[in-house]
């Protein structure tokens, strides 16, 4: 329709001059700033941005220091652990609701409300749950059992698992409401055709729904894989990166390199790396899903 | 689901009655009950901390209901409350998140919504590229962003500034809404399209009276996306504003993990609250629409 007319430069010249923001978003901002920011990681760029090359430096010091390799670890523990759990209670918490149950909205407004929320209130909800001295433990020893210890956010050694589990009480939510779209899409006659066949229940999930949801289990891993390379607020405000530097990530770092430290050029060359382990997930999934669908594009 | 296995096909049809009491209703609405409990506690754990005396905190547990309850916290944690220097509490962040999300949700949307109607109707050359690079600005790590976007504030002197705020938050809610936008225009009939270029409407015409009133549910969906992300939004607010145009998280956070002085967990509780009482009221009133808006942002583009 309008993109086939002739002369076409002119004919849309409203539609070009509305898609401005757009353009110049996309450009501008999006491209440029990217651009800019790899381009300055190799310059040794301290309070303000200059353009002194020092070729790989910035890398190389980022990779000898213990609060980056520290920050690293956590965000890949933080991120397999999270990335495991989120899919299996998502993914149970969707079939448990899809058996035709009462209170279903109840349920699932429930369950869901957390992702409302800011990172910052649910970070600042369970470092009060997780309090040593009032929380969970404290409870637990008033139960009884007096040798009780569960107190991640004091215990650098598992301080990340205490804010994996702000974390996924907050995203499986949303997983969950992904998956209960994608069990819903899936025919009615399948299930009836595994039920002929004598099939039983977990073994058709398993064998023959789950395969048929590909499509929403690669949307849902996209979206939270994004969402855990991003991870910050939720750090800063349950755990402020510590005890000492523990629970420090990625994103924390950069924005300490950046704005604390006066140290622009670690803070570049961080936050390029931040781009390459996004992108090498974008990227598959970008030409998976849209490489051959030109078609309803 | 689970005896289901043993229907016959040629027996009668429709589904098999249940009794209420089966091993399976109370296996699954036991669990479910339990599950439940699990993600409702935090919100019982705020509220309940909230509205007790901190002597109350020390001896009980978190759990317990309030025996005396006092609103003293809450009003701490709006007026009183310090961060390091001030002691002005919430106010001045929920005022100062108010300013910033209402014109971000207008100016974000209207922009948003007119590049979803160029890229669904008026495809140009080059259109699609655009919009390719712009979706892929949705993935890219705001870290990437942040110095570049702190120069061009500095240079427009927006930085610090709550027009500032307001400018980066339209910019970072563009991919979503726009590819919201543009998918939903994609799924109107086309014909209503056709038959108004036949008529001779033209761009503006066509989206302020036709695809404007078609779409009220869309925008709709995109209001809660927007109020409830730019509310909840720490990082930029962090980053481009100063002490004065702090947003409600901001303040909520330096309240709350400020060092010095006695925690006083209930006023902490209390502002925790407060900042969440905006988007957990859009999320409680809009139901199916809020996750219509999560849906949106997964469907493929």
């Amino acid at each position: 329709m309008a993109s086939t007319r002739p002369s076409q430069l002119f004919r849309n010249k409203t539609a070009k001059i509305a898609a401005i923001p757009m353009i110049v978003t996309a450009l501008f901002v999006f491209v440029g700033g990217t651009v800019w920011t790899v381009v300055y990681s190799f310059t040794k760029s301290g309070l303000l941005p200059r353009l002194k090359w020092v070729g790989l430096d910035q890398y190389e010091r980022l990779w000898a220091t213990r609060k980056w390799l520290i920050a690293i670890e956590n965000l890949a523990i933080y991120g397999i652990c999270m990335l495991v759990l989120v899919f299996v209670i998502g993914f149970i918490l969707a079939a448990l609701i899809d058996q035709k149950i009462r209170f279903e909205n109840t349920i699932r407004t429930i369950i869901l409300y957390p992702f409302a929320l800011s990172f910052v209130i649910t970070g600042l909800v369970w470092q009060w749950m997780l309090n040593p001295e009032f929380g969970v433990q404290n409870i637990v020893r008033e139960w009884g059992w007096e040798s009780f210890t569960f107190n991640p956010l004091y215990n650098a050694d598992i301080a990340i698992y205490g804010v994996l589990i702000a974390g996924l009480w907050q995203a499986s939510g949303l997983v969950m409401v992904l998956m209960l779209a994608g069990l819903r899409g899936i025919d009615q006659d399948v299930w009836k055709a595994a039920r002929v066949d004598g099939i039983p229940t977990w073994k058709t999930y398993i064998r023959i729904v789950i395969p048929m949801m590909r499509p929403v289990f690669i949307t849902a891993l996209v979206i939270v894989v994004t969402g855990i390379v991003k991870i910050y607020d939720l750090i800063v405000a349950q755990t402020g990166g510590g005890p000492g530097i523990s629970t420090e990530v990625p994103a924390k770092y950069v924005y300490d390199m950046m704005f604390k430290a006066s140290n622009l050029g670690q803070g570049f060359a961080a936050s390029t790396m931040m781009l390459l382990t996004v992108l090498l997930v974008v990227i598959p999934w970008a030409i998976l899903e849209f490489g051959d669908s030109k078609k309803h594009g | 689901m689970v005896e289901a296995s043993a229907t016959a096909l040629d027996g009668p049809q429709g589904p098999k009655p249940r009794k209420v009491f089966s091993r399976r209703n109370i296996f699954l609405y036991g669990t479910l009950f339990v599950i439940a409990i699990y993600y409702a506690l935090p919100l019982y754990v705020m509220i309940v901390t909230s509205l007790k005396g901190m002597p109350e905190i020390r001896l009980g547990n978190i759990f317990a209901p309030p025996v005396e309850v006092t609103f003293e916290p809450w009003v701490k944690a709006w007026s009183q409350a310090c961060t390091g220097l001030t002691c002005n509490g919430l106010s001045t962040g929920f005022w100062n998140s108010v300013q910033i999300t209402i014109p971000s949700v207008i100016l974000s949307i209207i922009i948003a919504s007119v590049n979803g109607y160029a890229l669904a109707n008026w495809k140009f050359k080059g259109s699609d590229v655009f919009f390719t690079i712009l979706i892929f600005g949705a993935f890219i790590p705001y870290q990437v962003m942040l110095y570049p976007i702190v120069i061009l504030l500095r240079e427009i002197g927006l930085y610090g500034s709550l027009s500032g705020l307001v400018l980066v938050h339209t910019i970072f809610g563009m991919p979503i809404l726009t590819l919201l936008f543009r998918n939903y225009f994609t799924s109107l009939p086309e014909e209503l399209f056709k038959a108004a270029r036949v008529d001779g409407a033209k761009f503006w015409g066509i989206y302020f009276r036709i695809m404007v009133p078609m779409s009220l549910p869309i925008f709709t969906v995109a209001v809660i996306l927007q109020v409830t992300g730019i509310w909840n939004d720490f990082l930029f607010g962090v980053v481009y504003s100063g002490p004065e145009s702090y947003p409600m998280t901001v303040s909520l956070n330096n309240i709350v993990n400020s060092s010095q002085g006695v925690k006083e967990y209930n006023v902490n509780m209390a502002a925790t609250i407060l900042t969440g009482l905006v988007p957990l009221t859009i999320y409680f009133v809009s139901g199916r629409m809020f996750v219509r808006g999560i849906a949106a942002g997964a469907v493929k583009g």
